[in-house]
């Protein structure tokens, strides 16, 4: 569904991607797991188009999509739970679901009401605070605003950058049930986490990255169960 | 006349200046929001405005047709005015700033070239349309002597519809900026440039359209003043336009309704002072407002800091 080929993307004279490789099928969960500055979220915005690869290529659904601009490419069926979550903090609950649905603007009406609904559905609390104002939101009614403005795309890929950054073990716990439902209802999901253990536990495969190369890729199972990996990347002494 | 009888003829007179004001001071502060930069060719915008609906009115007036009720002749004017205008600031951003921008220049260098684009603009309407000043024919639509009294207040229909008009331009910008997708598309913009790509908006199409719309309003400030001052020139723009970017200080630059509270606050403090001094000072009043803005309050009433220029 999702391949990129031997990607090198620079950020100014300094190479953020030196060729990494990875593929996604459809229907999986995929991790990307490494520390600070390895290179995750600038794989995320090498895929969206937000910053443009200098080699390489990245396809979706058997089509080039680098060098399109972001809006061409998340119109094609990808979107985004952003790091940091970046909401429009000063438009409501409401509002940013709306934008979330932008590239459906010639959707039917009641089409975008029952995709709300489902929203609704899977985080309550967001109906409760429908016409708050985002910024005023705690941290986690922030990410599952955050989940339900992506899911309002009708993604067929959703790329999720640290979802259980900043929130309370339980909560992530809570998010990565969440993702896991989000994936049995047809959503590839492509996930960057440095909770490795919590995110290689829904996952399919997972790759590891290091100052912008890949150094390990695997099954979940596998990647979990390697000493080096759980030494060096993982956390764990 | 003593001070105090004339004073609500003035606070009437300041308010209805005031929306005018507002309306140009609203294509600032959409400019700013979504690309941080001041659009100093804005005043120019409002001038070409003023000789657009001139040239109408002249030319209605020249064909015989200066019977029509003014509820026509009005509109006549306005969309002509606004369309070329809201044209005009499509092309500034595109030619321009664009350039520019688009190639990581800092803000000071749109800035800059905003400047060059005002003084082309003065110079090219200097050179076309000459440099001595054209006249309104204002009594030909709204006669001096159509005035009402509303508590002791004389005020002309002329000024009524002047400041109508104003606010009901506000009011359809105010509608579409909160309550459409291309509205909220804009607010995504100003907010988070790069999440509302990732969002699907065509972040250029937008800032091009707010070029548009806020050029529009301008022009539209141009037929109005026009029509209420009667005495256009090239270099009207000047005043008009730093007044009217102190309008958009005063309330808060970035932020829509801070211009609309600016605009009306800066006609008052103006048409105010002019009663208690010599009115020759009128657009130092203006101008000692946006020194006292920046230097106690650079976020102004309801925005964001001007002193704050992060991206310099």
């Amino acid at each position: 569904m999702l391949e990129l080929r031997d990607v090198v993307t620079y950020y100014g004279p300094i190479p953020a991607l030196k060729g990494i490789s990875l593929t996604v099928d459809q229907g999986e969960i995929v991790c990307l797991l490494g520390g600070n500055a390895s290179g995750k979220s600038t794989t995320m915005k090498t895929i969206l188009g937000v910053v443009r690869p200098h080699r390489g290529s990245v396809s979706f659904e058997d089509d080039r999509i680098d060098g399109l601009p972001p809006q061409a490419i998340v119109r094609r069926g990808i979107a985004l739970v952003p790091e940091a979550r970046r909401l429009f903090g000063r438009m409501t609950v409401l509002e940013n679901l709306a934008m979330g649905a932008y590239t459906r603007r010639g959707a039917a009406p009641n089409e975008l009401e029952a995709d709300r609904e489902r929203v609704f559905a899977l985080f309550p609390r967001l109906a409760e605070r429908a016409q708050q104002v985002a910024g005023t939101l705690s941290g986690g009614e922030q990410q599952m605003l955050a989940i339900g403005r992506a899911l309002m795309a009708r993604p067929r890929l959703l790329l999720m950058d640290e979802p259980s950054m900043g929130l309370s073990p339980a909560f992530v716990d809570q998010v990565f049930d969440i993702i896991q439902t989000i994936n049995r209802q047809g959503v590839t999901i492509l996930v960057v986490e440095q909770n490795a253990v919590v995110a290689l536990g829904i996952a399919n495969r997972g790759y590891v990255l290091q100052n912008g190369r890949m150094v390990a890729a695997d099954t979940a199972a596998t990647l979990l169960a390697a000493d080096h990996i759980r030494r060096a990347y993982l956390g764990e002494i | 006349m003593d001070i105090v009888s004339i004073l609500p003829q003035q606070l009437v007179f300041g308010l209805a200046l005031g929306t005018v004001y507002g309306l140009i001071a609203i294509g600032y502060t959409m400019v700013y929001g979504v690309l941080f930069m001041i659009n100093f060719a804005h005043g120019e915008v409002f001038m070409i405005g003023a000789y657009i609906g001139w040239g109408v009115l002249s030319g209605l007036l020249a064909v015989g047709v200066g019977g029509l009720h003014p509820a026509w002749v009005l509109p006549i004017m306005l969309l002509p005015a606004m369309l070329a205008c809201g044209l005009l600031g499509t092309g500034l951003e595109r030619f321009a700033y664009r350039p520019l921008y688009a190639r990581g220049a800092t803000r000071l260098g749109p800035l800059i070239s905003a400047v060059g684009a005002s003084i082309f603009l003065q110079n090219a309407v200097m050179l076309s349309q000459g440099a001595r000043m054209k006249v309104y024919m204002t009594n030909f639509l709204f006669p001096r002597g159509w005035r009402f009294e509303v508590f002791g207040v004389s005020v002309s229909v002329l000024l009524i519809v002047v400041a109508a008009v104003a606010l009901l331009m506000m009011w359809g910008l105010h509608f579409l900026v909160q309550r459409t997708t291309l509205g909220r598309a804009i607010r995504a913009v100003a907010e988070d440039r790069e999440m509302a790509a990732i969002m699907g908006v065509d972040v250029n199409r937008v800032v091009a359209t707010t070029f548009f719309l806020g050029s529009a309003l301008g022009g539209a400030a141009g037929v109005l003043i026009g029509l209420y001052y009667t005495q256009i020139d090239f270099f009207m723009g000047f005043s008009a336009g730093l007044k009217a970017f102190t309008a958009a200080v005063l309330g808060g630059i970035g932020n829509i309704k801070g211009a609309m509270l600016g605009g009306l606050l800066l006609g008052v403090i103006e048409s105010l002072a002019v009663t208690f001094m010599d009115p020759a000072y009128k657009d130092v009043i203006a101008f000692l407002v946006l020194i006292l803005v920046l230097t106690f309050r650079p976020e102004g009433l309801l925005g964001e800091s001007l002193a704050d220029w992060r991206r310099i």
